[in-house]
């Protein structure tokens, strides 16, 4: 196999001109960034919400938020995606739909992104959470409600300061989950990363640089996450617990 | 609401339908056998004293662990190509279908291999010690003492982990394969019902993964018991 390998590629400039071809993998790069945490705030607010509702005493309640988890867990990433973009336009109520459609092609794109990404990781997010309360002891419920607390207060004071905390280790894996998931937008036209790195094959014809470029870009966010959530693991560890240090 | 649903296309479209599904479950199990075989050989080398083979297997696995599906996919489109070509020659017709194929194997063989090594992990040293002092070879020990119990262990999240595999295929999509998805989704294009196709294709998943997956919880607690 001769290959002819051109890493200056990156820094001539793009047909349209305004820009190289190193700001396409930064344009890139950004989206991917603000698709993923955009759709992480989603799914940490959602995902709490139906975590804690999975563990509370009223059935209907648990009913509901068990469908939601099943619902996103069941379906892949993809179909949801495509659900998103081209199924709930045509059904929503209230003229949203249509509102939704006359939007400029990204921002359908990107909200249909966001949404489609969240929902998926908090069916995730939900079932981390209901396992971090379930690990607590039986014990700090009763406790609490025998101060007098009323349920919600008991989960509002003593449950989930503690569960939060002990569930932060297991949802690094589902945050970094959320970056590499981000990548199926690529599939509706959504500028991100692994779509720059198709359309820098088709202008430049070096598909081996650009490929490794945009591997390597997302090596480097897979390691600032995990340094980053190390350092938050260590600031909010319960002292006394297993991996929480003295 | 006001969509007026014709779902007229559907029972029309059943027989290609199977037949993208067919291609979903060739590649499903393939990357499970060939995956699971795969991530065996890498789980042990990840685990070997010699630290040259460790620390290259653990290069590969957290090299495919932070990288997106969709980009090893394309990865694979790419290269496996070039590859048949320089071995074969050209004229070989389904590429996309061989390259889906070695992506998604060597793929999931990463994320095999970490449940794998945490299965091997839980087998108590005294296990091993055992196999040792029996005479047998550390490779004896590992291949009939360890892993058979290791297996066991391991088989619900095994099966998890093929569920999510299974959905995953659809991520074939990229590469223009027409599994069970991408089938839907032509057939959908074809004939303006993309919403109805997409729904269908969506409770196909839905069904087929939440039966699998009460199943998978009902096995984990009957082996736990």
């Amino acid at each position: 196999m001769s290959y002819n390998w051109n890493w200056p590629v990156f820094l001539q400039t793009v047909p349209s001109g305004e820009t190289t071809y190193l700001g396409w993998l930064g344009v890139g790069l950004q989206w991917t960034v603000t698709l993923s945490l955009s759709a992480w705030v989603i799914a940490l607010l959602v995902g709490g919400l139906i975590g804690v509702l999975r563990t509370v005493p009223s059935k209907p309640l648990s009913f509901l938020a068990t469908c939601h988890v099943e619902l996103f867990r069941n379906v892949p990433l993809l179909v949801q995606l495509f659900v998103w973009y081209f199924v709930a336009p045509e059904l929503l109520p209230f003229g949203w739909g249509d509102a939704f459609k006359q939007m400029n092609p990204l921002s359908q794109q990107f909200l249909a992104a966001v949404l489609c990404l969240g929902l998926f990781t908090s069916a995730r997010v939900a079932e981390q959470v209901r396992a971090g309360i379930l690990s607590l002891p039986r014990g700090q419920q009763n406790a609490g409600l025998a101060l007098g607390f009323t349920l919600p207060q008991t989960y509002r004071y003593v449950i989930l300061p503690m569960a939060f905390r002990i569930v932060i280790p297991p949802l690094t894996s589902e945050f970094l989950n959320i970056f590499k998931n981000s990548a199926v937008a690529t599939t509706i036209g959504l500028i991100e990363l692994s779509r720059q790195a198709q359309q820098l094959v088709d202008y430049t014809a070096q598909p081996y640089e650009a490929f490794i470029a945009v591997t390597l870009l997302y090596m480097l966010i897979n390691v600032t996450v995990m340094f980053l959530m190390r350092r938050l693991e260590k600031n909010v560890q319960v002292p006394g617990f297993i991996g929480g240090g003295k | 609401m006001n969509y007026d649903f014709d779902w007229s296309s559907i029972p029309g479209a059943l027989p290609l339908l199977a037949k993208g599904m067919a291609v979903t479950l060739e590649i499903t199990l393939t990357a499970i056998v060939i995956g699971i075989l795969w991530g065996t050989v890498l789980a042990v080398a990840r685990l070997s004293s010699n630290r040259t083979v460790a620390f290259l297997a653990a290069g590969y696995v957290n090299l495919f662990r932070s990288v997106p599906l969709v980009m090893v996919i394309l990865w694979f489109y790419l290269i496996v190509p070039q590859l048949l070509k320089s071995i074969f020659g050209e004229g070989l017709s389904d590429i996309r279908f061989v390259s889906a194929l070695v992506a998604f194997t060597l793929f999931e063989a990463a994320y095999y291999s970490e449940i794998i090594r945490a299965g091997i992990q839980s087998v108590s040293k005294g296990q091993v010690n055992a196999g040792l002092a029996l005479g047998l070879t550390p490779g004896q020990t590992m291949r009939l003492i360890v892993l058979p119990q290791a297996f066991r262990n391991m088989v619900p999240l095994l099966l998890t982990q093929a569920i999510i595999l299974f959905q995953d295929t659809s991520l074939v999509y990229v590469i223009g394969l027409a599994d069970f998805f991408g089938t839907a989704q032509k057939i959908g294009d074809r004939d303006g019902r993309i919403v109805e196709l997409l729904l269908f294709a969506g409770a196909v998943y839905f069904v087929l993964c939440f039966s699998l997956s009460q199943f998978v919880k009902r096995f984990h607690k009957r082996i736990g018991q």
